[in-house]
């Protein structure tokens, strides 16, 4: 394994974040605090408890699974097709890494920076309301999973896209919409009987139902459905980045 | 000398159909500069980039210092150092930080004792800490070098090394070439610029239509399609070249001021003592004289040109 490799990869990431610290991390906190501070204190105030928890509280686990979804989705798919359309990914395919590594580089660095920005909207949100975390070893699992697998659909997109409109095209109109719709803003029963079932087709609900619960412990689907339905996406993600390196789509003719 | 690049029966036809190497056999020996020409779109850069791993082959194999490189491709590749032929860099590091990357992901330790001698190799020292975007096409070109030689690799590939460089950085960059060669580098080169290949290499292939039609020494090269012309100024000029001359190879140029001898260099006898007398004998005289041998390029164009 050449970990040198993979160092040098996670590094290079790493440092593109610090240069870009307001667009990497000063920007999704302060969106992300506005929702807090609209939703959460201004309208929020005059909505009634969800199962027991504040509104401005039920919807933090939400809008940290928004943030979560679109920057492991943007960051990664920029980190990679940004050498696809500059040219020095010339450098990485002709350096002696095998694709696994280059992947561990890429997408942990992409990781590393949304696990960050998750800790730190949590900690800002903490300023806004009020917050309990009931299972923090959940809470974790899945926000480390969740930055890792959207973190490799971003490295899959990165690779498909070759044009900078596509690589905007999945994040704004597939994970946003999905994610406003998976109950970032509200629980799943209160919707009409035939949305609930609709929205169950929506996988962006297990995400945000299983994060909440290791904050409240209420939840709109089962913990486990949540937990099968992240490792399946982990799983599906895999195996498309494994099918892309395996038979060089849009990298190596 | 032993073979450190082995390519045998490669060829690469690309999704679209287009056939850009078809069959290739070539021999890099250790520690020579190669330079291989070609017409655009001839398969050089294919050629390389399949060498390189950046594109993959439909048939055939290549060796790299022994090692197949695709089923030993972390040993083969270790040996590789490619500067390709656009200028593509990270615009917003800093030339350090982008040399030393590469040294990383070629899964080499850092060493800034390396770092810093290849930078003073390259005239780059003093930009160290200066970011690419802000550097000129010429130093740009200089940290690709750098950036193929970070990790000491035994090849070194070429694409183009000096497009779009100006002529004396052009001159500084064949020294560092010799330099890396005394150093028992051996180098691959592709150029447009036929004097490059001829200032710089030992031995010559030239690719056409994706496939290799000659590899020959430089100078054996030169010498066997060498043409040397004798050029003398007439004081007279001639209408027709004179029926006793016939058996030499003649012409009448500038109006018939000029009398094209055209011979081969490579003979023991020129054949040029004889002529003279002749011409003396028949009374043509001549003012002043000229000889001049083929270019490399003139040689290229003329084997290019004889395929169909």
């Amino acid at each position: 394994m050449n970990l040198q490799a993979v160092a040098a990869i996670y590094r290079f990431e790493m440092a593109r974040a610090r240069r870009t610290l307001l667009q990497s991390v000063v920007s999704p906190v302060i969106s992300t605090s506005l929702y807090f501070v609209v939703f959460g204190a201004a309208i929020g105030s005059r909505i009634t408890q969800v199962e027991g928890v504040s509104y401005g509280a039920f919807i933090v686990p939400g809008l940290i699974m928004l943030m979560l979804l679109t920057q492991s989705v943007s960051n990664a798919s920029f980190s990679i097709f940004f050498p696809k359309f500059s040219g020095t990914i010339y450098e990485l395919l002709s350096a002696p890494v095998s694709y696994f590594e280059i992947v561990l580089g890429y997408v942990g660095a992409a990781a590393t920076k949304t696990i960050v920005l998750g800790l730190i909207i949590l900690a800002t949100a903490n300023l806004f309301v009020p917050l309990r975390i009931e299972h923090p070893f959940w809470m974790l699992l899945f926000l480390v999973l969740t930055a890792l697998t959207f973190s490799l659909l971003g490295f899959i997109i990165g690779i498909w896209a070759d044009t900078f409109e596509k690589l905007q095209l999945v994040p704004l109109l597939i994970i946003t919409p999905l994610t406003f719709l998976g109950g970032s803003f509200y629980s799943v029963n209160m919707l009409p009987p035939i949305w609930q079932t609709i929205t169950l087709f929506n996988p962006v609900v297990y995400l945000v139902s299983g994060f909440r619960w290791s904050f409240y412990g209420i939840s709109d689907v089962s913990v486990a459905a949540s937990l099968a339905m992240i490792l399946l996406f982990l799983g599906l993600c895999l195996g498309v980045v494994a099918w892309i390196f395996k038979t060089g789509y849009r990298i190596k003719p | 000398m032993s073979s450190v690049i082995s390519v045998s029966h490669l060829s690469k036809t690309y999704a679209s159909g287009f056939n850009a190497l078809k069959q290739i056999d070539l021999d890099i020996q250790r520690g020579e500069i190669f330079a291989l020409l070609g017409p655009n779109g001839a398969g050089k850069t294919t050629l390389i980039s399949i060498i390189c791993g950046l594109v993959n082959p439909s048939e055939g194999t290549v060796l790299a210092n022994g090692f197949d490189i695709v089923k030993e491709y972390r040993k083969a590749r270790s040996q590789i150092g490619l500067v390709p032929q656009e200028l593509t860099t990270d615009a917003f590091e800093t030339v350090w930080n982008t040399v030393s990357f590469s040294r990383g992901l070629f899964g080499k330790a850092a060493s800034p004792e390396h770092i810093e001698k290849v930078l003073k190799d390259l005239a780059l020292w003093d930009k160290r800490n200066n970011k690419l975007i802000t550097l000129s096409g010429g130093m740009k070109r200089r940290v690709l070098i750098a950036k193929a030689l970070s990790h000491e690799p035994q090849i070194l590939f070429l694409d183009e090394p000096t497009a779009g460089v100006d002529v004396e950085l052009r001159r500084d960059m064949w020294e560092v070439v010799r330099g890396l060669r005394a150093n028992g580098v051996t180098i691959i080169l592709t150029t447009h610029y036929i004097e490059e290949a001829e200032e710089m290499a030992d031995r010559i292939g030239v690719i056409s239509n994706g496939e290799i039609i000659l590899v020959e020494e430089k100078a054996a090269l030169m010498q066997q399609l060498g043409r040397k012309q004798l050029t003398l100024q007439l004081q007279e000029p001639l209408e027709t070249i004179p029926g006793n001359l016939n058996g030499h190879d003649l012409q009448l140029a500038a109006d018939g001021h000029e009398l094209v001898y055209t011979y081969d260099s490579q003979q023991d006898r020129t054949g040029i003592p004889g002529l003279l007398g002749e011409l003396s004998a028949a009374g043509i005289n001549f003012k002043d004289l000229r000889t001049h041998q083929s270019t490399l390029e003139e040689i290229f164009v003329s084997l290019v040109r004889e395929r169909p």
